[in-house]
């Protein structure tokens, strides 16, 4: 590459790609920042008045469902690991030569639609539904018994539609564990436990966070489990954001929403990454 | 793994490695009972597309029918609402799969400045909450007074999809040997003709999964498109709005046939690969 033609061809080639993000990426945020800082309402119009209230305003009505968010957020990242966890790690160490039919096999939710497998799973819960009626009528299961509109409903929810992305970082992180590292582990007199404990999981921890990052964000901000699932009363921050835009007009409490929420993600994955506690754990994320 | 005995050490002490053959079978019972469950809502949807239902909730079993795909295509604002999905999608992809390719190739064939930022620019697009994308465009949409629509929903598919795309081709790209487009450049061809011959037939691998990806995150958008789309339509926004008044099974008849093209495309894909991979 030689000239200033040479030079200028990552630039001429970022800029299409660029433009197009700039547009509908960057400034639209920094929109929602302005709204989140007007006052007024959908009849008179909004104005630009500085109003840091908003965010207290939104925060205080709403902080508990953002808590309520968070902890939904939480409970279904952590059943994603331990439920993801041993089935990578099967495949990874005994799926032998059918490896990536395994795989395949626990991607395949993923051909169906989000809104559809959300219904579908909704469906396995209903109560006298294809898969509670009969283990009722069998009695296998109380006749009282149910699931839905409850949180419990809509963490299983979350958990069933982000399960494979928790699934697949693991796997890649425990299948490129060299076996003989491992084997050096057992020479050297660990037992099974302690060879999982102190070079297996150590090894894995990048997929871990990896798919921590890729379930704990949509997790917490997905509106669509909780009002197919949850009822009325397990609505997450989401909902309010939706209802706020859709129903009540109001674009400036929304927008703070928006915005808080936004923050609060940031800040939880980066005390996450410090808690975990080297950089390299981010280094390798990256990798 | 294989143990090979080659001399054995008699003063070797016995290795306290006892398999447990139980173990390993524990762990693939759970593999299954796992994927049992993945699929089991899958299942549960096939199933009731071919339910005789006669009420607006179908949930209840009530016989064996295939009515509903010969009355396919009776809603007919469902029919549009796939239509747009499926040629969303499709620009979507196109646009996006161009737009990444070149954004791909500049952050893995280039070393310039304001590549971090980039690279940041394309984690912060991926990372970022669907619903801070969907409010913040619609906060800029009601600002300008844009009227939402398909084509509000294509520039956002667009968006998001293009960070998808120049990852992936970015992986392919860092990868390759930069000697050989020398070489091609050697032999007379010019920058275009480098570009078409060489370049491209090395990245197209990242460039066809990257474009695979774009159009699977297109067509099952629900969150961006719900804040950009106005009064139009797509097959999830339908499915969800349906959720009030009842899910027709027709839905579930569609969904049934877009997983047995999907999942059969991706064997193809995979059985193709494999013989390539055989080949070569």
């Amino acid at each position: 590459m030689t000239g200033l033609k040479g030079r200028l061809t990552p630039y001429l080639l970022i800029l299409p790609g660029g433009l197009w993000l700039t547009a509908f990426f960057a400034i639209p945020l920094i929109f929602m920042a302005s709204v989140s800082l007007m006052t007024g309402n959908l009849i008179d119009g909004f104005t630009q008045t500085w109003h840091w209230q908003n965010y207290t305003d939104a925060i205080g009505t709403y902080g508990d469902k953002i808590v309520r968010s968070l902890w939904y957020g939480l409970l279904a990242t952590a059943a994603c690991i331990a439920l993801a966890y041993p089935a990578a790690y099967w495949i990874a160490f005994k799926g032998g030569r059918h490896k990536s039919t395994w795989l395949f096999l626990l991607l395949l939710p993923f051909f169906v639609s989000f809104v559809l497998r959300t219904i579908s799973w909704k469906l396995v819960l209903t109560d006298n539904g294809p898969v509670l009626g009969p283990l009722k009528s069998w009695g296998l299961l109380p006749d009282g018994f149910h699931v839905l509109d409850s949180g419990f409903a809509v963490v299983s929810g979350l958990t069933y539609n982000f399960l494979p992305f928790m699934i697949l970082p693991i796997y890649v992180a425990l299948e490129r564990i060299d076996y003989r590292v491992i084997e050096a582990a057992y020479d050297l007199y660990a037992g099974r436990f302690e060879a999982f404990r102190r070079v297996v999981l150590p090894l894995s921890l990048p997929g871990v966070f990896a798919g921590v990052i890729m379930t704990f964000v949509p997790v917490t901000s997905d509106y669509v489990n909780a009002s197919v699932l949850g009822g009325p009363g397990n609505t997450m921050i989401g909902n309010v954001i939706q209802s706020e835009y859709f129903t009540q007009s109001n674009y400036h409490t929304a927008s703070a929403l928006s915005f808080a929420l936004m923050a609060l993600l940031l800040a939880g994955i980066f005390a996450y990454a410090r808690a975990l506690g080297t950089k390299d754990v981010l280094e390798a994320a990256a990798r | 793994m294989t143990t090979t005995v080659t001399s054995p050490a008699p003063a070797a002490p016995p290795r306290p490695r006892r398999r447990n053959p139980l173990r390993g079978r524990g762990l693939q019972a759970y593999t299954i009972l796992l994927v049992a469950w993945l699929v089991l809502p899958v299942a549960v949807m096939i199933l009731f597309g071919f339910n005789d239902t006669h009420s607006k909730q179908n949930f209840q079993w009530e016989g064996f029918t295939l009515k509903w795909y010969a009355r396919l295509f009776e809603k007919k604002d469902l029919t549009t609402a796939l239509v747009n999905s499926l040629t969303i999608a499709l620009l979507t992809t196109v646009f996006a799969t161009v737009l990444g390719t070149l954004v791909g190739l500049a952050l893995g064939r280039y070393r310039f400045r304001g590549q971090g930022v980039a690279n940041l620019v394309m984690f912060a697009a991926i990372s970022c909450p669907e619903l801070v994308m969907g409010a913040s465009l619609l906060s800029m949409f009601v600002a300008l007074e844009t009227p939402r629509g398909y084509l509000t929903i294509l520039a956002a598919h667009v968006m998001f999809s293009v960070s998808f795309v120049a990852i992936t081709v970015r992986a392919r790209a860092v990868g390759l040997d930069p000697r050989i487009e020398e070489a091609a450049k050697d032999l007379g061809a010019g920058p275009l003709t480098t570009f078409r011959l060489v370049t491209l037939p090395m990245i197209m691998p990242g460039v066809v999964s990257g474009a695979m990806l774009a159009f699977a995150l297109s067509v099952d958008d629900f969150i961006i498109t719900n804040f950009t789309s106005g009064a139009t339509q797509t097959f999830p926004l339908w499915v969800w709005s349906s959720t009030r008044t009842g899910t027709p099974p027709q839905v579930n008849v569609m969904g049934t046939l877009i997983f047995a093209v999907g999942v059969l495309l991706a064997v193809v894909n995979i059985a193709a690969s494999r013989r390539r991979a055989r080949n070569t």
